[in-house]
Parts: structure tokens; sequence; C-alpha cells
């Protein structure tokens, strides 16, 4: 149990670790024996925080904040750099809970939405086996219906996690395979039944509407679902995040964050700044292609890992 | 949709007199707007420093020019940078003088590079090329299938041969496409982190062997300050010949475009819009600079009517417009058209000037779709004599379309105001023809069009009646009289 949880700490680590390599390198250089916070300092500071894509208006806040605290004094140097900005960010990143919500009897439905490309299939396919791994029965609905092959990809990812596929074929009606997908569940009694989407960029209004659709459609079998709805964001992804999560969240209600491809050098620092305008909380992070690659969310080791904490 | 820069510049130029000179002092907060501008469009932050400072150097010392608002005037300067920075664009694919040309592409994870390869073989195939999609993504659970069925679409055979590596199998697709006499090769690789050294050297081995004439990196338009970070990644393990940016058919304002250049040194080849085959687009700087500044992009706004306007049913409508026959059936039509192109308010953002001026009202979008709802309740001979629907056809109307008689009255009282404007269109056409004919323009005439153009306000004048006046003051003057004699 403890190993499991160590590997799992490395993992993430891993993963992060080219994030560390950077970021935490820019920062090191700032937190340098007894370097002074002068405009240089504040310069290469802001810098770094924009090249994680954490954002203007955030970097200016962390700015602003970090100027009040050195004249309180309660920054005085660079090496009190790294617990400040622990302190704000964890804030900022608070945990409320990124397990998934439970429906009150029968499955739980969980609904997978995002822009193309942004790791839906695969990340359906990673929470199939983490859910089947915690010894919960789980189902998959085929919804993505439009991109060619891409039912075969989630034929091979369930087969793979062992898990059931409900699906159709190309062209079918999402909706309808979601509805088979709900009803199927309920009649094996499983526990979850997680239902991939087609990836569709979120300023397609009439997209958006068949997602709508969908979700109306799945409350026809159980009036309580989706039970979470999950955006899936691309880690790399810039401020456009923040536009995609509010658009999907006004239509479909999102419960959640997934970030995927955290194993690059990206620092998915997005979806801090989706956290501060939208109160979504980060679920999942994908930390690379293979089933085990989908890690829960923990605010302090997604820090540590960022700033090159050892401790 | 984005806030146009000019007017963020607003309060903080026009305190500026005309023919004062721009100076580091005067300029230093619309250059922070335009900083902030552009790392919000997600241009790389190094690149966006350097870039500030070449803005400045141009703007200081020029003169406020007369007539030219000054924020304007430094926008102008950021526009014309951007484009500079940029570069020319090149959409160009070199053919091999001898045996298939060879492209190769490459990308992370989810950038779009199955779809691309097949949209490229689409464009290829429509210039009567010949080619040869090479199925080389191994790691992706059924990415051959894809690429097969894409390929299927636009007619270009798919090349895969199960069990061999990557590079062999790429080797392979050319000796066969040298077999089948097929002109171009084209090499879907696996999406890959440029951190992931086994693939990268995955990729650099397929490089070597096959030679690609041209490769080139495919770009999500949506990645934000990693793009530089991969971007040279991959340059430097593979000599890239240009950028595919796919995507920007979303709203992403793409900033990592404006950085791609300027780390890289590569041109953007092509630009993906939309998940349809035929969805691949030369690059235009200029309309990428303007997108990026919030300036609005009228020329998408052309293309996204042309994508939805069917041009028989456009050129009927106006026909019926001019003979003044418009009906509740034609106005259904036009509203389905609008519907079709997407929000209203999306659509208003593209038109320069007019974005930002919308963006704070709110458009009551779903009239349209009322409207939709109840002119399908009508019967044929309703929609074509809208004057026959008296209270009964109302109440009529209004049951079956789920609405109340008050919409029913609203729509045809709006249809009425719609169909007297629409009359005058007639008239103006009318007037067009009393025109004199002018077969081709001068380049002098152009030059100073006020001199030749009829004066257009002449065809509204009404014939001058030299006995107005006259009969006016004989007017005045009997109602002099009567007044005096009703005070007697």
């Amino acid at each position: 149990m403890f190993k499991a949880i160590g590997r799992l700490f490395t993992r993430v680590k891993e993963g992060l670790a080219k994030t560390r390599a950077r970021i935490g390198g820019a920062l090191r250089t700032l937190i340098g024996a007894g370097r002074a916070i002068d405009r240089q300092f504040l310069q290469q500071l802001e810098d770094t925080l924009l090249a994680a894509d954490i954002g203007v208006a955030k970097t200016d806040e962390i700015l602003a904040e970090l100027k009040r605290s050195y004249r309180d004094g309660e920054v005085a140097k660079g090496e009190d750099l790294l617990a400040f900005l622990k302190k704000t960010l964890r804030d900022e990143l608070a945990a409320e809970g990124s397990d998934l919500q439970r429906a009150a009897s029968g499955p739980t439905v969980v609904l997978v939405v995002g822009v193309n490309g942004a790791g839906k299939t695969t990340t359906i396919a990673k929470l199939a086996k983490r859910l089947t791994g915690e010894g919960r029965t789980v189902l998959i609905g085929a919804g993505d219906t439009y991109r060619a092959a891409a039912i075969e990809q989630l034929a091979i990812w369930a087969e793979r996690a062992g898990v059931e596929l409900v699906k159709s074929h190309q062209g079918a009606d999402a909706a309808a395979v979601a509805y088979d997908a709900v009803a199927a569940a309920e009649a094996r009694g499983c526990d979850y039944v997680l239902i991939d989407t087609a990836g569709r960029l979120h300023n397609k209004e009439h997209l958006m509407r068949e997602l709508e659709k969908l979700r109306r459609v799945i409350q026809k079998r159980i009036p309580s679902a989706p039970h979470e709805t999950l955006l899936v964001l691309d880690g790399t992804a810039g401020q456009n995040a923040v536009q995609q999560a509010k658009v999907f969240k006004e239509a479909m209600g999102v419960t959640g964050l997934v970030v995927t491809k955290l194993d690059g050098t990206a620092k998915g620092g997005a979806a801090i700044t989706v956290r501060r305008e939208l109160g979504l909380p980060v679920k999942f992070i994908g930390v690379g292609e293979g089933m085990d690659d989908l890690q829960p969310f923990d605010p302090d080791a997604f820090i540590a890992a960022i700033f090159g904490d050892q401790e | 949709m984005f806030e146009h820069i000019a007017e963020r510049f607003g309060s903080i130029f026009d305190r500026l007199r005309h023919g004062t000179k721009l100076s580091e002092d005067n300029i230093r907060d619309g250059l922070q707007e335009v900083r902030k501008a552009l790392l919000e469009a997600d241009v790389n932050v190094q690149v966006v420093r350097d870039f500030i400072a070449k803005v400045e150097a141009k703007a200081v010392g020029q003169q406020i020019l007369q007539g030219v608002a000054p924020g304007q005037q430094v926008v102008q300067i950021v526009h014309d940078e951007l484009i500079t920075l940029m570069g020319e664009a090149d959409a160009t694919i070199p053919y091999a003088k001898h045996g298939p040309t060879v492209i190769l592409m490459a990308g992370l994870q989810g950038s779009g590079k199955t779809t691309t390869c097949a949209k490229v073989a689409r464009l290829l195939i429509e210039q009567g090329k010949r080619p040869l999609l090479v199925a080389a993504d191994l790691q992706r659970p059924a990415a051959i299938e894809q690429l097969k069925v894409l390929g299927a679409q636009v007619g270009a055979p798919v090349f895969h041969e199960p069990g061999c590596k990557a590079p062999e199998l790429c080797a392979r697709g050319l000796a066969r496409a040298e077999l089948d006499n097929r002109d171009v090769v084209i090499l879907d690789t696996a999406g890959r982190l440029h951190v992931d050294d086994a693939l990268m050297t995955e990729v650099a081995e397929i490089h070597s062997r096959t030679k690609p004439h041209q490769t080139w990196l495919v770009l999500d338009a949506m990645t934000g300050q990693d793009a530089v970070v991969s971007a040279k990644a991959f340059n430097d393990r593979l000599p890239l010949d240009g950028v595919v940016v796919t995507k920007l058919d979303g709203d992403a304002r793409g900033g990592a475009i404006v950085s791609m250049r300027a780390v890289t040194g590569k041109p953007i080849k092509f630009v993906g819009v939309g998940e349809k085959m035929d969805g691949l687009q030369p690059f235009f700087p200029d309309r990428y600079a303007r997108r990026i500044l919030g300036m609005g992009d009228i020329l998408s706004f052309v293309e996204k009517a042309q994508g939805a306007v069917d041009e028989k049913q456009a050129k009927h409508i106006e026909e019926r417009i001019l003979k003044n026959k418009f009906d509740l059936a034609d106005f259904q039509a036009q509203l389905q058209t609008i519907t079709k192109m997407g929000s209203l308010k999306d659509l208003l953002g593209l038109i320069p000037g007019i974005g930002a001026k919308f963006s704070a009202v709110n458009i009551d979008e779903t009239i349209f779709k009322k409207y939709q709802v109840i002119i399908g309740s009508m019967t044929k001979h309703e929609r074509s004599r809208p004057d026959l629907i008296e209270m009964s056809r109302r109440r009529r109307i209004a049951m079956g379309s789920g609405t109340t008689t008050n919409d029913v009255s609203a729509l045809l009282k709006h249809f009425d105001a719609m169909k007297k404007v629409m009359g005058k269109f007639g008239d103006i056409q009318e007037m067009a023809k009393k025109l004199p004919d002018q077969p081709e323009l001068t380049p002098e005439q152009l030059a100073n069009p006020g001199a030749f153009m009829p004066d257009p306000n002449a065809l509204f004048r009404k014939p001058v009646d030299k006995d107005a006046l006259k009969r006016y003051r004989q007017e005045r003057k009997k109602k002099a009289k009567l007044k005096k004699a009703n005070k007697r």
C-alpha cells in the first residue's frame, strides 16, 4: 500500500520533472542566496509566471501581493519567495475533494467533454482502468461518433482496461449511444458509466447544442445524471483554456477539470486561471500515454513538483 | 469577442494633441496595453519583449498626424510590425524533380496531424497530384484506421504494413509510392512530446531514412507559452521547413503563430479550419495581425457568410425583393441562413470597429428561432399572403407554434416594416438605371472620385418648383388678412 503511494508520487514527480527543471530552475536563480527583491528580480519572476501560462491578470495579482508582503516585511529576501508562492498558489488550488461524485443509487454517469485533441478518449481509458483498479465495475459509452476511428480507438482501450463498451457506428446519433450506455449500465448494475463525446470547439454553437441534447437524453433515463461532467483541458493550452472552460461550463455545467499532457514542458498554468475565474476544481492530471498515467490532482504534490520542493 | 485594442488605447492617447511627437513617456502606457494584449493572445514572453522594443523604437519621434487618432496611429505601427514579424506567407510546396516528393508531418499529441495529412492529400489531388498517405502512427490505438477512413474520403490510398517499426514502414511506403507511380508521399507520424527522447530519436530516424523534401510541424492554435519550447525542440531534431497551424476555426487568438516565425524562422505553410476535409487554407499574416489585436476580421466574416449562403437561393431571394414579392417563406429561408452562420454576437465581432461596441449588448437570438417556428406553423398560402392572417388564423398559428398571438403579431409587424424598406431597394435599382454608364475608370478618376461621380443626392432631389415660393407668400398674406378680419 505505502509502496503504491510512493510509486504514485514518484510518477507525478517524474511526469512533472521537466516542468520542475524549467520553472524550478528559473525560480532557483531567483531564490539564490540572499538575493534582494528589486526591480530586476520582479521582472524575472514575472517572466517565469507568464511563461507558465498563468496569465497576465493572475501574474499581476501575485506581483502586487508580493510587493505588499515585502513592504510588510513578510518577505525580505529571495529565499522567502518559495514559501510565499506556495502559500499564494495553494490557496488558489485548495482541494475541495478531487473524488468523483457518486450517484445516490444506480450507476454514476460521468460525461467527458472538451475541444478536439485535448485527450478525452485516452482520459476515459485511463479513468476506466483506475476505477476498475478500485474494484468498481465500469462501462464505457462510445459517444464520439464523429471522428474517424474514434470508436475503434476506444474499443482497443476498453479491451486493454477490461471493461465493457457500448458503441454504435460512425455517424450514429451520439445521444442515442449515450442513452444505450446508461441503460446498459443500469441493467447490469455497473458502478460507473463513462461517456466519451466528440471533440468540439466551444465556439461552434450547433455542436454545443448537440452536446446539450446528449445531456438531456441521458437525463430521460437517469434524471440526476450526469453526476460528473469532466472537461478535458490540454495542458499545453494557453489563455484560450479559460474561454473553453467558460463556454463548456455554461452549456454543460462542467463539474471538474482533467488537465492532460503534463509530462512535457508545459506547466498547465492555465488551469490555475480557470480555477480562479470559474472555480472549477482540477480532478485529475494526465502525465503520459500509459494506462496508469492518470493521477488524482493533489495541489501539494503539484506545486511541490512545479517549484522543485524536495520535502 | 475580443476587445479592440484601439479602444483600450482611447483614454491613454486621447490627451495627445495633433503635432505632438510620440515619446517614450507618452506611449509607455499604450505599449503596456499592447504587451498585455499580446500576452493574453499567448505570444511568447520573450518575443513580446523584443517586439515592444521594436515598436517603441519605431514610434518614438513620430509626429501625431492631423486627422488621425493618436491611438490609431500607434495601432497601425503595431499592426505593421506584427506582419513584418510573421514574415511572408509561403504556401508553396517545392516538388522533387525526380521521384516522389516526401512530406513529413510531426507534432505533439492531439495537434491534428492525421486530419492535416488527409487535408493536404485532398488539396494535392485537386491540383492534379497523386499522393500516397503512409500511416506511421504506431502509438495511438486506431490511428491507422482513422487515416484509412480519411484517405478513402479524400480519395488517396493509404499505405501500412503491420509488424515493422515506423522508420522502416516509412521507407517501405516510399518504395511503394515509386512502384505505384505516386508523386507525393505524406508521412503521418505519431504524436510525441519533445522531451520523449526515444520517440524524438525515432522521428529523426524517419527523417534520415526518407529524406523528406518538406518537414512540417503541426501546431494547435490554442497552444500557450509552451509552443515555443516544443517548436524549438522539434526544430533542433528535425530540419523543419514550415508550420501548419490547426484549429484556427476556434476563438483562440493564436499568439503561438507570431512566436513561431520569431523562434524557428520557418514560415506558416497552411492553417487548418474545421473538421471537414476542405478546411485547409493558405496563411494570411495581415488577417492574423488583425485577429491578435482584436481588430475584427472582415474577410473571415465574408467567408463565414459564403459558407452559409446558398448562392442560388440568395439570387432567388434577391429577385423576389426587387420584384417586391418577398414573402414569409423567403423570410424563413433568410432566418435559417443567419442561424447557420452561428452566433450573431460572434459575427458582429468579426466586423472591424463594431465588435467591441456590441460586446455589452445582449442580442436576443432566440427571436430568430421563434420566428422560424411561427412561420413553420403557417400554411403555404399564408406564407405568401401574410395580409390574410387575421385574428383566428393568428390564434391557430400561435397554438401550433407554442407561442402567443402577440408573438405572431410582432412577427407580422416586423415583416411588414421590413417589406416597406425592401420596396425602396426596388426603387433604388430603378434609379441606378438612370445613372450614366461608366464602363471603365481611369486611374485619374479613381484618384479623385468626387470629380466625376454624379452627386448621389441629386437622385433624391425633387425638381425645383420655381413658383413654390410665390405660392407660399400668397398663402401667408391670405392667412394674415383672415386673422385681421377675425379680430375685428
